[in-house]
């Protein structure tokens, strides 16, 4: 029979046969897509110290994922792009100026990555496990550990290979130390202050100044449905509200909820931070209450910690209790009966 | 508004264009024939014939084994020559009835009934029950066990499942075209066993004739609506089906009949017509053999007992890339192992894939947690905790996780990323701890 010789070839295995095209790598290298205008403004503000950096950041994460799957013998996961995107969200949480060497401080970023890629994810189990956002770990590790060096804010010049601008401080550093009148007296007045903001013409991490490119990688993501809206809205509206509320000391209701949200690391950590699926939970209605708390820890670190910005430990904070949010907010499974009618019985 | 369906749900790419076309032919008289004794859920029948007894078409070889079995029939007429474990497409070893067909057609005494909607429903429903009818749709149970609710179940709706949400699958699409009256009138016998006033036919609106044919077939019957449901899978199976057609919410691990409904394939009411019809007893379906990987899909009125092999033979046999033979759909379908394997009266199709496209099951990646499993799942689980929980052992948690509500449509594993053989470890999971 011509049907039965090929019988001892054939794949046995269990349904469904067919598959999605969706794959992991293909959500990593997307997500990369989806910040590469962010990363551009980034380079145009800050010049080559930022690719430099970015780039360094990209290739000590793999290195180091490398060299820890050599050393436990595990099969390389590389391909998976998860490492790559760690790294570039890493360069893009840095200030530009660490690229120096008198002082030294280019040693920074590999510290980092290796601590984002290695203790933060592999340690934990590897990608799915790690219970914290690996590029946020290596950068709360960097501020922590080298506090001057990472706090250390180029001028934006938009000049391309102006190597040795001068420093700055950060929008959301002078609002901290002088206070608003003087943030927009810095820039001219209120409508330039809120272009600069946008355009992300200002002083800041690499990938964090520009709202707008952002915005445009935020939004591309949502329309290919590998992030939806309900983190990054309840992350910006809950931030704007307690701006708004909360925002100018002694007052209520008048504070500037658009210069809090388009300021410090908001942007890039609500579409691109929060939002990462292991890290966050998996339910919507739980989504929201992560995101809202992140904004609400974000802006209570900004008006009342020790710190500036707020973004990362914020969403730090938030990634502790995204499984304890799932437990709470488990889905309704069709036709399940409702615990009342069960007791009826 | 749109149409009716549920909530959540997935669009594979359907396919069904390579066979669709085809009209339904009958397969050549198969040679030998291999009829297990178990083809439904339920009881396995017990043998009636000894090796070496002759045998007529429609000639009964396995009475039911108890109150959930069916009998199953001879599909030729010739001489048992053997009787004793044989393969079946899912792998497992039944008892089957091996018959030698001697080319002669001769038929069973069959009772022919032309008046057969005057009969009392009861005489109606021992003629299904005889006839050995079980659902066509895959899961082959007896349907004459679905048409004996018990008294504090009330049915008042009888839904036909023309949805066919499976990719590839077109054999009940090629019914409702060709075979529309025989569908309606199978319904009309359905109501009346159940003593019920409202009929449904649920088609998924991929096929737009079949809903114009058999609309038109419906017209003028009392109380039967023809309703083209939203192209998405899983809408044919029972629970979805019903949600979207009579708005009811089929509780948690209960049956149709808690909310008053019955589910029937499109096949299974052409046979159900049959059988009170003609006292035909079931022992051919509609078998569409479709893929990549076949020559020529084709629709094939296939003889139940017919092997595999030959079905593929007559669609002009397998290209040379062929990596998978599924019987069933792509999402729910078993693989095989052997094509040296009969049709039973619940093989829907044989799909043929090739290497293209064939996920293998050793290259998945950790669950990620983006939640595209609990978007999508028809029954509101979280197959993400669930596979999880499978994987590290932890099967009393996944139960927690509703894990008996997963009917296995296998959507999760679908759009799963990582490409988890999530039912896989579902399946593992059930099997490790009771209900």
């Amino acid at each position: 029979m011509e049907a039965t010789k090929k019988e001892h070839q054939l794949i046995v295995s269990v349904s469904p046969h067919v598959k999605s095209e969706e794959t992991t790598s293909r959500i990593m290298w997307t997500v990369s897509l989806a910040l590469l205008p962010a990363l551009l403004f980034g380079v145009y503000f800050f010049g080559l110290k930022a690719l430099f950096i970015t780039a360094l950041c990209i290739v000590s994460s793999l290195a180091s994922e490398q060299l820890y799957m050599k050393i436990v013998g595990k099969k390389s996961p590389v391909g998976d792009g998860s490492a790559f995107l760690t790294g570039l969200l890493l360069g893009m949480n840095m200030p530009a100026s660490l690229w120096s060497f008198s002082p030294f401080t280019a040693h920074v970023p590999i510290v980092a990555s290796f601590v984002a890629v290695v203790i933060t994810k592999q340690l934990f189990g590897g990608l799915g496990f790690n219970v914290f956002n690996p590029a946020l770990i290596g950068r709360a590790f960097a501020l922590i550990s080298f506090p001057k060096a990472m706090t250390i804010w180029m001028e934006p010049t938009g000049s391309f290979l102006a190597m040795d601008a001068k420093t700055t401080a950060t929008p959301l550093g002078i609002l901290k130390e002088a206070g608003m009148t003087e943030l927009i007296k810095v820039f001219g007045d209120h409508t330039s202050l809120y272009q600069h903001l946008l355009i992300g013409n200002r002083a800041g991490s690499i990938g964090e100044t520009s709202a707008i490119a952002l915005l445009i990688g935020g939004l591309f993501l949502i329309y290919k449905r590998y992030i939806t809206w309900h983190i990054p809205v309840s992350f910006l509206g809950a931030a704007a509200l307690m701006a708004w509320v909360f925002g100018t000391k002694g007052s209520f209701f008048t504070g500037d909820p658009i210069v809090h949200i388009l300021s410090g690391g908001m942007m890039l950590g609500a579409f691109f931070m929060a939002t990462d699926y292991v890290t966050s939970p998996s339910m919507r209605k739980g989504q929201i209450l992560f995101g809202a708390g992140c904004g609400v820890l974000t802006m209570l670190i900004r008006l009342k910690g020790g710190f500036p910005e707020g973004v990362m430990f914020a969403i730090l904070i938030m990634n502790c209790f995204a499984p304890l949010i799932d437990r709470g907010f488990r889905s309704k499974v069709f036709g399940a009966v409702k615990p009342k009618a069960k007791e009826a019985k | 508004m749109g149409l009716a369906t549920f909530k959540g749900g997935i669009h594979p790419p359907d396919k069904k264009t390579l066979s669709a076309s085809s009209p339904i032919t009958e397969t050549k008289a198969p040679k030998i024939v291999v009829i297990p004794l178990s083809q439904h859920v339920g009881a396995p029948c017990k043998p009636v014939v000894t090796i070496g007894q002759e045998v007529k078409k429609g000639e009964i070889v396995g009475e039911p084994g108890g109150f959930v079995s069916s009998p199953v029939h001879s599909s030729v007429s010739g001489k048992v020559i053997a009787i004793g474990e044989f393969q079946n497409a899912m792998g497992r070893m039944v008892n089957s009835v091996v018959i030698e067909n001697n080319g002669k057609e001769e038929w069973a005494a069959l009772k022919d009934s032309p008046d057969y909607m005057s009969l009392p429903p009861e005489e109606l429903r021992e003629k299904i029950k005889a006839a050995g009818i079980v659902g066509l749709g895959g899961a082959a149970f007896p349907t004459a066990v679905k048409l004996t609710p018990p008294k504090e179940k009330p049915i008042d709706v009888v839904i036909i499942n023309g949805a066919e949400c499976e990719p590839y699958l077109t054999a009940d699409y090629r019914l409702m075209v060709e075979k529309p009256k025989e569908v309606i009138e199978g319904l009309k016998i359905l109501m009346k066993v159940l003593g019920v006033t409202k009929g449904y036919v649920g088609i998924e609106n991929n096929k737009p004739d079949a809903v114009a044919k058999m609309s038109e077939a419906a017209k003028g019957e009392a109380g039967i609506t023809v309703l083209a449901l939203e192209v998405k899978y899983p809408q044919g199976a029972e629970k979805m089906l019903i949600k979207a057609v009579a708005g009811r919410e089929v509780p948690a691990r209960g049956l149709p009949m808690d909310v008053g409904a019955v589910v029937q394939n499109v096949g299974t009411a052409l046979a159900i017509y049959e059988a009170a019809r003609y006292g035909k007893p079931l022992i051919e379906r509609v078998v569409t053999v479709t893929g990549e990987g076949i020559k020529e899909p084709k629709n094939l009125m296939t003889r139940v007992g017919t092997k595999i092999s030959e079905l593929i033979d007559e669609c002009g046999g397998l290209r040379d890339d062929v990596a998978k033979v599924v019987a069933g759909g792509p999402m729910m379908g078993f693989a095989m192992s052997s094509l040296d394997v009969p049709v039973t009266k619940g093989t829907s199709g044989v799909l043929v894939l090739p290497e293209e496209g064939v996920v293998h099951a050793e290259d998945y990646g950790p669950c990620i947690r983006c939640g595209r499993c609990i978007d999508i799942c028809a029954m509101g689980l979280m197959p993400s905790m669930l596979s999880i929980l499978s994987e590290k052992g932890m099967y009393e948690e996944a139960k927690a996780y509703n894990l008996f509500d997963c009917f296995e449509c296998g959507s999760c594993a679908f759009v799963c990323p990582s490409k988890r053989p999530i039912v896989q470890l579902v399946r593992l999971a059930k099997s490790m701890v009771k209900p």
